[in-house]
Order: structure tokens, then sequence, then C-alpha cells
């Protein structure tokens, strides 16, 4: 097969290399298409679904789903952005997001993708679970109440990171993020602030203490631009999160 | 002066701040225009105490008491068209954050155990609603036809929702106006 081999995209010809996904080809490519648990890094997970797209007439995870020349994908069609948003909506009640508290608001992937998709409200009832935070740790804050399951953290602390720090433990609704330490809690493991895990978090789990507004509210990755005007918002918020570890004011952290 | 009737605009905090209500007056000179348009039926703007027959209520906080339900279920009884106005009548919000608590647990807390209320008693005072064992958004005691999110939703955020209530179309928030913190 060919580099020039393409799918299209919404009508859109997309090229893509033999062995991409399409969720991977149309990152490349500059095309967005709604996703959590995809990040370009890593490998493809395929367990949020938000990505979901019509392949030739059958609905697929993009980010798992191989390219294939001549297919035709659809995504951005009020029908599967209805099922996005539903998806979005059960991560919501199935933990406690509550956003006006949260360090990550403007910068969370989950939020960002719930107000693209037009979602104004949870739609089912809360779950309302009751999940205590881990604050043990000097540098970072473990908040479980906002884990989607994404399992980028899992993926970065093994494959990057090489500490197997992170693990999604059970199964069904009782699935769980857990610290792989003697404790269990994160003081206990070898986790640095510095580690790739920290940083791949989409949604508000893994924070860094005492770093509270340093870009004030209103001017984040995506209060300033839509999630879906952006193909890669990991890329975009590595950027920002670049320029904020650097020099001047909002540099330097504690 | 129009020549239509007026709408009839009930409001109402349920567990909220007012902050929406605040959001809300901040639509500033456009309360000019919008009186053109309605009137104003029970609200903290009037201090009617009962709601009567309505076209649109708006309605901030979620429920944390029994009162709460009350009230919430008279305005979906009087009210054509109901709003869940901000983060808290949506999800809950910042009282919904007691929820994994237990309510014997959190009362002892706040009367009894805190330093300072060491001769202190759990109010139980009938007059008193009693508290929910949980915080909950509207829409999981009644119908709510329309959300406006937010903590709280920004003037223009309101305006354009209840600009299109009378207009008698719905206008989707867009970049910007829709937000969840």
């Amino acid at each position: 097969m060919s580099a020039t081999a393409t799918f299209t995209l919404d009508g859109r010809a997309i090229a893509f290399n033999e062995g991409q996904t399409i969720l991977q080809a149309a990152v490349a490519a500059g095309a967005y298409i709604p996703h959590l648990c995809f990040h370009p890094d890593f490998k493809p997970h395929g367990s949020c679904k938000v990505c979901t797209v019509r392949v030739n007439g059958r609905h697929a995870a993009s980010c798992t789903t191989r390219a294939a020349p001549g297919a035709v994908v659809e995504s951005d069609t009020p029908a599967i952005n209805d099922e996005r948003r539903a998806l979005v909506q059960m991560l919501f009640v199935e933990g406690n997001h509550f956003c006006p508290s949260c360090e990550k608001s403007g910068n969370c992937k989950l939020q960002a993708t719930a107000c693209d998709l037009g979602m104004v409200s949870p739609h089912f009832d809360h779950f309302y679970p009751d999940r205590p935070v881990d604050a043990s740790h000097p540098e970072l804050l473990l908040d479980f109440n906002r884990c989607i399951l994404c399992s980028l953290c899992v993926r970065a602390s093994r494959d990057v990171d090489r500490k197997n720090a992170f693990a999604l433990s059970g199964r069904g609704i009782r699935t769980r993020l857990i610290v792989n330490s003697r404790t269990g809690r994160l003081a206990d493991s070898d986790v640095t602030a510095a580690d790739k895990a920290v940083h791949v978090c989409p949604v508000g789990v893994i924070l860094a203490k005492r770093r509270g507004f340093e870009v004030p509210l209103g001017q984040r990755v995506f209060d300033l631009k839509p999630i879906s005007a952006m193909a890669d918002p990991s890329a975009a918020l590595e950027r920002a999160a670049a320029r904020g570890r650097g020099p001047g004011p909002r540099g330097g952290g504690t | 002066m129009s020549a239509r009737p007026k709408l009839r605009v009930a409001t109402t905090s349920l567990a909220g701040c007012f902050g929406c209500h605040m959001s809300l007056l901040d639509i500033d000179e456009r309360l000019f225009a919008l009186l053109e348009r309605v009137e104003f039926d029970r609200s903290p703007i009037t201090d009617v105490k009962e709601v009567g027959n309505c076209d649109v209520g708006l309605i901030e906080g979620g429920l944390c008491n029994a009162e709460n339900v009350e009230v919430l279920r008279e305005f979906r009884r009087r009210c054509k068209v109901l709003v869940a106005v901000g983060a808290c009548a949506i999800n809950g919000g910042l009282p919904a954050q007691r929820n994994p608590l237990s309510l014997p647990l959190l009362l002892q807390e706040v009367y009894r155990s805190e330093p300072g209320a060491r001769f202190g008693r759990i109010p139980d005072d009938p007059e008193l609603p009693l508290p929910l064992n949980k915080v909950h958004p509207l829409h999981e005691v009644v119908r709510i036809d329309h959300f406006i999110p937010g903590c709280p939703p920004s003037a223009d955020a309101i305006w354009k929702v209840l600009t299109g209530l009378l207009a008698g179309e719905e206008r989707p928030l867009d970049h910007g106006l829709i937000h969840l913190d």
C-alpha cells in the first residue's frame, strides 16, 4: 500500500500510512474527530467510544479501526453527535464532575467535548459515587471523582515512565483507577511530578499541588477555542503547559 | 409599548446562592427591553411569595430539602416552560458536594462537633423543612424544558435563551456561552 492511500472523512480525503487507524490519520491530517481516551503518543485503548464513526455504514471506534483505502467515514453528523453526547452525559453522571471547583476547568477534554457537543444537562440521574481523594503525595493530588477510566495514565506510566504506577481494577461499573503501591497511596509509589503519566490525564484526576489559577479561568486552552477547532487537542494542551512551565510569572510552580 | 400581551415569568432560588439571579440582573439595560415583553410573577425581584400561572419559570439551585421539592413541583404545575438555570439546578452543584457524606454525620458535625458548637443541638423546629438525604438536580424530579449551564451562566447566555423563548424558538448556546464552570 502506498503512502498516498486515502479514505474520506465527511467527504474530505484523508491520506494515511499503512497501519494507521482512522483517528490517527485524521489527527495527522488536521481533521477533528471527538475523542477522550485516545492520545496520539499512545497505543489506542478503544474504551470511551466517543470517537465512534460510521465506516462504510457500520459503527466503529475510529481510534482502533484501521484506515482502509476508499473507506467512507462519517463523523460529524447529528445522529453520531447525539450518541457521543449521550456517552459524555453518562461519564458525567457516573463520576462527580463539579467543574466550578476543578483546576482543570478550561483545559479539560471531557468538559470541552461536552460543551462542543452542546451538552447543557447530564440528562441521566446522577450516581454521586463516594470516591475519596488521595492527597498523600507531596506534589500531586489524585481526585478519583473525575476519573473517566481512559487508562492514559496507566499507559503512560507503563510505556514511557516504566513505573507501572497505575492500573484499572475491577470490572464493569466497579472498574476504578488504583495506584500500584504497597499501601495503595500515591505517596508510597515512585510517581513524581515529572512523569508523563501525570501530564496525560484528559480530566482533573492527577493535578500538581499549589499550581491553582496560574492561568485565569476564561484564558485556558478550550476557553479560547472550541475543542473541535483543533484536530489534536492533546498537542494544544501540551504546548500550553510548556508555556506555563517556562520562565516568567507563571513558571516555577511552588 | 408592545401590543402583544406580556409573558408572565416566575423565578426562584432553591438550593442556590442567588448568583444566577445576579447574572440575570447582569443583563443590565437589556432589562428594560425585557420588561417590555414580560412581567414578573413570584420572584425575589418582586418579593411575591406564591407562584401564579406563568409562561416561563426560571429555577436556580438544586433540591436539598423538602420545601425545595414542593416549590419545584408547584412551579412545574404553574409554568408552561421550566428552565433550569445554573450548575446547582442542573447537577446539584456545590450543595451536592455533601452527597458522599451521611446526613446524620453532617448534622452532627455542623451543629455538635464543630468548635464553638459545643452546646449546640441539631435544629428540630417543626417549621424547618427536612433536609433530603442527598442533594438532587431538578430534572431528577420534574420535567425540565431548557437548561442554561454555568456557575453562574453569563448574562449573555441567559439573555440568549430568554429572548429565544420570547421569540418562540430554541437558540442553542455556542462556544463561549455554554460553559460548565
